[in-house]
């Protein structure tokens, strides 16, 4: 009974959020209720026995990703009055392509008959004594580990690309020259003059 | 009880949403990241709930992969709004086939 309630919370939460996500006036609060969806799909996925996945969603989506997007968003000046503009345009047209979409995600699941399923062909069959983050790591580090390492790859292509993109040398700003530094002497930066009284120093 | 068609219609619902968010924000690039983020969502919703019911823990490790392609998706993205908006003080993507060369 409580896992019926609790499903249905976080689904209608995760609903809502997603809808106030794409019609909120103000982009700020566009991206917190996409961090309550976040946390409700979270939600979902702990009510399926996917902790693993579940706290990843937590850390990766809204520690990183949706952090990200409130800085992008409270960084650049945006008038944002002004690209609402075609909202109403677009209206129509964006609901008859959704209904004809969900039209057709309801017949494909309403018509799914994939037959009997063979339970025996399953890839990485759930190990009862494991718990779930154990058997997803014992699954990660052996069958899927170039996969793992592909992913790894995936995310520093992304943070070099980042970087690039976004890195520019400013002139005028006074960095440090380590190499410079150190070949620096004494004999070509210090003076010893014997300055004669009464005359004025000249440097 | 809660089958797998439940959680299926949740995802199907919330992959609709973010696609009318792509088309109902078409001048707002920073929305329609965020519709791609609840499209991605859906997408992991339903490789969760098929990966729990038919007791394969594939679909999880799947799942994984869609959130590491998620996050890049984000960063590479709003990296490159921000150099756009660096350049011309708006993000407005009606005139982004003007930025040619």
């Amino acid at each position: 009974m409580i896992h019926v309630l609790a499903f249905y919370l976080f689904a209608a939460i995760v609903v809502c959020s997603g809808a106030l996500t794409i019609l909120s006036r103000n982009p700020v609060h566009s991206v917190l209720w996409l961090i309550l969806a976040f946390f409700n799909a979270a939600g979902l996925m702990v009510l399926l026995g996917a902790e693993f996945i579940a706290m990843l969603l937590v850390i990766v989506y809204v520690g990183a990703v949706a952090v990200l997007f409130l800085f992008v968003v409270m960084m650049l000046d945006i008038d944002f009055a002004e690209l609402r503009a075609g909202f109403v345009d677009y209206l129509p047209f964006g609901l008859l392509i959704a209904l004809v979409l969900l039209a057709e995600i309801v017949l494909g699941i309403g018509l799914w008959s994939a037959g009997p399923i063979e339970l025996a062909q399953r890839a990485a069959p759930v190990n009862p004594e494991l718990s779930n983050i154990q058997a997803i790591g014992a699954l990660l580090y052996t069958r899927y580990i170039f996969l793992f390492e592909a992913a790894g790859i995936v995310l520093l292509v992304a943070m070099i690309g980042a970087i690039v993109l976004t890195h520019r040398a400013r002139s005028g700003v006074r960095g440090q020259n380590i190499a410079r530094q150190n070949r620096r002497r004494p004999e070509d930066a210090v003076r010893n003059v014997n300055q004669p009284v009464g005359q004025g120093v000249e440097l | 009880m809660i089958g797998l068609q439940h959680y299926m219609v949740v995802s199907a619902i919330l992959f609709v949403m973010g696609v009318l968010g792509i088309f109902i924000n078409r001048k707002n690039v920073i929305i329609i990241l965020m519709a791609i983020e609840l499209i991605l969502l859906s997408v992991n919703i339903n490789l969760v709930a098929f990966s729990a019911f038919l007791g394969d823990l594939v679909g999880q490790v799947f799942s994984m992969f869609v959130l590491t392609v998620a996050a890049g998706e984000a960063a590479i993205g709003l990296a490159i709004l921000v150099i756009y908006f660096r350049g011309r003080g708006t993000i407005a993507v009606d005139d982004v086939n003007r930025m040619k060369g």
